[in-house]
């Protein structure tokens, strides 16, 4: 069974999955995705999800996210169960809790690295929208090169931007998405240290998915896919 | 709802800005598309608001009177002694069509001769070079000549004119009437002589077909509601009187303006819905590339209805400026709209900018943009977040909404329709026919798309299968090109033909070799013979001499006319029950008739007997009559009692006199009437000596010739289809932004795969040839599905309204053909230059 059930006390969960499963019809077939999967993660722990491609892991994620509806069971992200939640609903509920870092960056082209970053503020209707992205951005390094598009910037910048967006909103817990798969390995284990700090600073909870063990063994928890169930590979891991 | 997302309102605003900022030159394209069509119809709007200004303004100028009393008999003394009683003044004006001969050059032609007293008009003025102060014709001897009519001779002030037996001497050249506009001149040309100098001319004999005018002027205090209370009353028993006030003739004249700017205006928008489309294809293709930011930003928490808002704030916005220089534009092109009417207005206009046509055009703008933007921006909604994180998840679908959408869409399209033809079917029509083009247009891309796919020539070479993959793969353009360069190939065509169809009309009347090809009318009973022999003496051959007796019906089956006429139960016409018949009589029928029913009786032995008439298959069915019913006619003032013995059809396209109502012999030899004689000239100067004859010795008959009246409809039509043809151009050049437009837009798709195969290895040459394929199939299966359609609605006009043989005019349509699909492929290769004449990495970075 991939039921793994981590952590001491329920109220201290920001995310529970209980029996999670997702379907999709593929030709005349049913093609499952994700079967049965349940787990706990407590308030400002770290995670990783690894798993060889296709096993489950970023459908897992996109259904912890809100970012899709599942088949059957349900997810309770921050006090909230997501399943009765229309589209709408589910987003308003990530903007007040989540924040995405994501393989390629996913930064709007249209909008300068500032303007990136001042998107979830806004959309939670922040008046310091613009103080707040100036310092992350500052803070990633970046404070020089606020108002250059994304076509301007390096891959380890975009993706530089695209942390300083997801912490902009100060996000219980943050999902990543092979952070650093896109980048080489000196830009990658910046981007990594970049994301732990900040992560340990603001005390938020980090969810990420990655091929990388070395990147999964930084985490409290490692959590391997296998054919879309779940199962627990080491507990209480130690950085 | 969050305290956040109430707080947001402004933020869409906000966004929709941002983002534009980087995307402001293809806004700027899909706006450009609605440019010409919103400045064609401001532009029409804005000089049909003048006009009606104008009109308003000049209401009185228009009549020259404030009243028009008109009649085909003379006018009684009661009538006058009527207004003299009122105090009012008059002007009399005796009218009929009659030859001139200018003796100088020889020339002669048939013109209308308007007899008047001093002081025409009151309103206004009779302008005429030189100028005249004094507001009358002149001398007992004088005579003014229209402009035109002076030019066609040579003639110049000074010179004579002979009008029946009297010679004028011309004192000066009629440069325009109040209410008559250039073309009813080139038709008519007027001759102005004192009404006191027409008697001994010999021209107002019985038959010829004369029109009393009595022009009024109220007294000052005179409140003109009066004529519709007082005035009309007192002489409506008096049938033959026509009346035409102030208030008519601005109504009549508004009207026929208001449908000639209607029949524009419906141009124009035919030139705004091509824009529409394309923005409806533009919009659709900058949101398939905007899909990944959009879920991006639900991924960041934004709502379906927020993301699309944005997009549909950039639209409007676009609509707006669209709008706007679309309406400046449109001010602008409404200075040469005078010109381009010049011959059809009855006055100079006075320009002025109509700020309601412009607020119109922005509205417009506006709404369009937003309407036909709507369907692809209702997808936004359905994008699934989860598009971020996979780029194998679906686009996002419309929802059943986007039926709401087409529904808006049709019903937009109706409304417009409707608010410029005044009609719902007419307006249905229009609405019909161009979804109608729209589906099939749609159909046929839909095919091509299947049939190309379906019967691939995997075995043909590399080029020529990646130019007809490019026709169906993802990201094609296949449906909005057929589409757009379809409908305006069919809207630019269907007018070239319309514009055929008119002229072979005309030119089909005309006399085909042996044919009769001169008229000449108004020949009294004892001039026949003569006119006989002097024709036969010019060595000109006598085609047909015709007896015309004139008469009205008096009474079908029993019941008289009149009492039908006020019968609102009665679906009779009532124009069929009021005209003047025109008839003839003899013994049998002739070529171009034909008996449908009953059997034809072309002699009456005996005084008594029961009289057997024939009558015209249509007219009959309108007067619904059957064979054996009664139809009485009253041939001036004598009623005569008559059944339905035949119902025959005739062949009206034969050049010959034709008639409703044929009489047999041995009834109406003796009523009033003329003759009409046939005849056929072979060379202008043929034409030019008979006529010249022919008016010396006759003066009151006059000449049709027939070889005239087609030049002089030619003319009139050229200027009609000019007008058209301005209005069109802004449809072609919508139809080429559009294009251009399409093929823009999709740049960078372009770009990309041709940048993979140069990698790949293709050469410059195999790139080029492949998008050639591509657009020599667009252009040439669009512009054919257009032709088609343009040759549907051709034949549907040729059969249904002008009831004649189509002739396509196959090497203009040719030609259209050819020069679409070189646009075609023109607009869409120089798209690919800059990838061909670049080395792969360059280009992309670029375009990135």
């Amino acid at each position: 069974m991939g039921n793994v059930s981590t952590g001491s006390a329920m109220n201290d969960s920001i995310l529970a999955a209980k029996n999670l499963s997702k379907e999709y019809d593929s030709g005349s077939k049913r093609l499952k995705v994700l079967d049965d999967v349940s787990f706990e993660i407590q308030k400002g722990s770290s995670c990783a999800i690894v798993g060889p491609s296709g096993s489950g892991k970023t459908t897992l994620l996109g259904l912890c996210a809100g970012l899709d509806g599942a088949t059957s069971g349900s997810v309770v992200l921050s006090g909230e169960s997501l399943e009765n939640l229309n589209e709408d609903e589910r987003a308003a509920v990530r903007n007040r809790n989540v924040g995405f870092i994501f393989q390629n960056f996913n930064l709007l082209p249209t909008l300068t690295a500032l303007e990136n970053v001042m998107i979830p503020v806004e959309l939670q209707g922040g008046k310091n929208a613009r103080e707040k992205a100036e310092e992350l951005l500052s803070k990633v390094g970046l404070g020089d090169r606020m108002d250059h598009y994304p076509s301007q910037l390096s891959g380890g910048e975009q993706q530089r931007v695209s942390i300083a967006r997801a912490f902009s909103n100060d996000p219980k817990i943050l999902f990543a998405d092979e952070p650093t798969g896109n980048l080489d390995e000196e830009t990658g284990e910046k981007i990594e240290q970049l994301i732990f700090d900040l992560n340990k600073e603001s005390g938020t909870t980090l969810v990420l998915v990655t091929h990388d063990l070395e990147l999964a063994r930084r985490t409290d928890k490692i959590f391997r896919m296998k054919g879309g169930r779940l199962e627990l590979k080491e507990s209480e891991k130690a950085v | 709802m969050s305290e956040g997302h109430q707080n947001i309102r402004g933020w869409s605003w906000k966004m929709a800005l941002r983002d534009g900022r980087k995307n402001r030159g293809r806004l700027l394209l899909f706006m450009s598309s609605i440019v010409l069509g919103i400045a064609a119809l401001v532009s029409i709007n804005s000089f049909g608001e003048n006009l009606k200004d104008q009109i308003n303004g000049e209401a009185k100028e228009l009549l020259g009177a404030d009243l028009e009393v008109e009649s085909r008999q003379p006018i009684p003394d009661e009538v006058y002694s009527y207004f003299d009683s009122l105090e009012m003044k008059m002007i009399r004006e005796v009218n009929f069509a009659s030859m001139v001969l200018f003796p100088k050059s020889g020339g002669t032609r048939l013109v209308n001769v308007r007899a008047i007293e001093d002081g025409f008009p009151f309103y206004g003025s009779l302008e005429t070079e030189p100028a005249r102060q004094d507001k009358t014709v002149g001398g007992e001897n004088v005579a003014l000549v229209d402009q035109t009519l002076m030019l066609q001779f040579d003639a110049q002030a000074g010179d004579s004119v002979k009008v029946g037996k009297n010679i004028y001497k011309i004192d000066g050249e009629v440069l325009s009437v109040p209410g008559q506009s250039g073309i009813a001149s080139t038709v008519a040309p007027p001759v102005f002589v004192k009404l006191s100098s027409l008697e001994g001319s010999g021209l107002m004999q019985k038959g010829s077909r004369i029109e009393y005018r009595l022009y009024i002027k109220y007294p000052d205090e005179f409140d003109p509601a009066r004529f519709e209370t007082e005035i009309e009353p007192r002489l409506e028993a008096n049938k033959n009187l026509r009346f035409d006030d102030v208030e008519e003739r601005k109504e009549e004249v508004g009207d026929t303006y208001s449908d000639l700017t209607g029949f524009l205006n419906l141009t124009a928008f035919i030139a705004l819905l091509l824009g529409c489309l394309g923005v409806a294809s533009s919009v659709h293709i900058y949101i398939k590339e905007k899909v990944t930011s959009v879920a991006i930003l639900r991924c960041l928490g934004a709502g379906g209805g927020q993301s699309m808002r944005i997009f549909l704030i950039q639209v409007a916005l676009m609509g707006f400026v669209g709008g706007t220089i679309g309406a400046a534009l449109g001010v602008v092109v409404q200075y040469f709209l005078p010109s381009l009417f010049q011959g059809f207005l009855p006055f100079e206009v006075d320009l002025a900018i109509s700020w309601s046509s412009v607020i119109q055009g922005i509205l417009l703008g506006l709404i369009t943009s937003v309407l036909f933007a709507l369907t692809p921006l209702l997808a936004i909604r359905k994008i699934s977040p989860l598009r971020a994180l996979r780029t194998s998840v679906g686009d996002g679908d419309q929802g059943r909404e986007k039926y709401f959408v087409y529904g808006g869409i049709v019903l937009f399209i109706y409304v417009f329709a409707f608010l410029q033809l005044g009609e719902w079917f007419s307006a249905m029509i229009f609405t019909a026919g161009l979804f109608v083009a729209f589906a099939v247009l749609t159909l046929i891309a839909r095919a091509i798309m299947y049939l190309v796919k379906r019967y691939f020539p995997g075995k043909s070479s590399f080029v020529f299968r990646q130019g007809l993959a490019n026709l169906f793969r993802p990201n094609n353009q296949t449906l909005i090109l057929v589409v757009t360069i379809g409908l305006g190939t069919a809207l630019i065509t269907t007018l070239l033909m319309t514009q055929s169809v008119l002229l072979d009309k005309v030119k089909f009347s005309a006399a085909p070799e042996g044919r009769p090809n001169m008229v000449l009318f108004d020949i009294q009973d004892d001039q026949v013979e003569e006119v006989t022999s002097l024709t036969r003496e010019q060595g000109l051959p006598v085609k047909q001499v015709v007896p015309i007796v004139t008469m009205k019906i008096h009474s079908l089956k029993g019941r008289e006319a009149a009492a039908i006429r006020e019968d609102s139960t009665s679906t009779i016409p009532n124009w069929v029950l009021g005209r003047e018949y025109r008839v003839t009589y003899r013994d049998s029928l002739s070529e171009s008739e034909t008996i449908v029913d009953g059997e034809y009786r072309g002699r009456v032995e005996n005084p008594g007997d029961s009289i057997f008439i024939s009558i015209e298959d249509e007219r009959a069915k309108d007067m619904q009559l059957e064979i054996g019913d009664k139809i009485s006619f009253n041939v001036q003032g004598a009623i005569i009692e008559t059944y339905v013995g035949s119902i025959r059809n005739i062949d009206w396209q034969r050049v010959q006199t034709n008639f409703f109502v044929l009489f047999p012999e041995g009834v109406l030899e003796k009523a009033p009437k003329f003759h009409v004689l046939m005849t056929r000239f072979d060379s202008p100067e043929e034409s030019a000596e008979y006529q010249k004859a022919v008016v010396s010795e006759f003066p009151n008959i006059s000449i049709i010739d027939l070889e005239l009246i087609l030049e002089t409809v030619d003319a009139v039509i050229s200027k009609v289809s000019f007008v058209i043809r301005f209005m069109a151009f802004f449809s072609i050049l919508t139809g080429l932004i559009v294009l251009i437009g399409s093929v823009l837009i999709s740049r960078l798709q372009r770009m990309k795969e041709s940048v993979l195969l140069r990698t790949l290895g293709a050469s410059r040459k195999q790139i080029f040839r492949i998008n050639a394929v591509e657009y020599l199939m667009l252009g040439t299966l669009a512009g054919f599905t257009g032709l088609l359609i343009a040759l549907s609605v051709g034949w549907a006009l040729a059969a249904f309204v002008f009831e004649t043989t189509f002739l396509p005019p196959l090497v203009p349509l040719l030609i259209t053909w050819v020069a679409i699909i070189a646009f075609t492929m023109l607009i869409g290769l120089s798209n690919i230059r800059k990838v061909t004449n670049n080395p792969p990495l360059k280009v992309l970075r670029q375009e990135e």
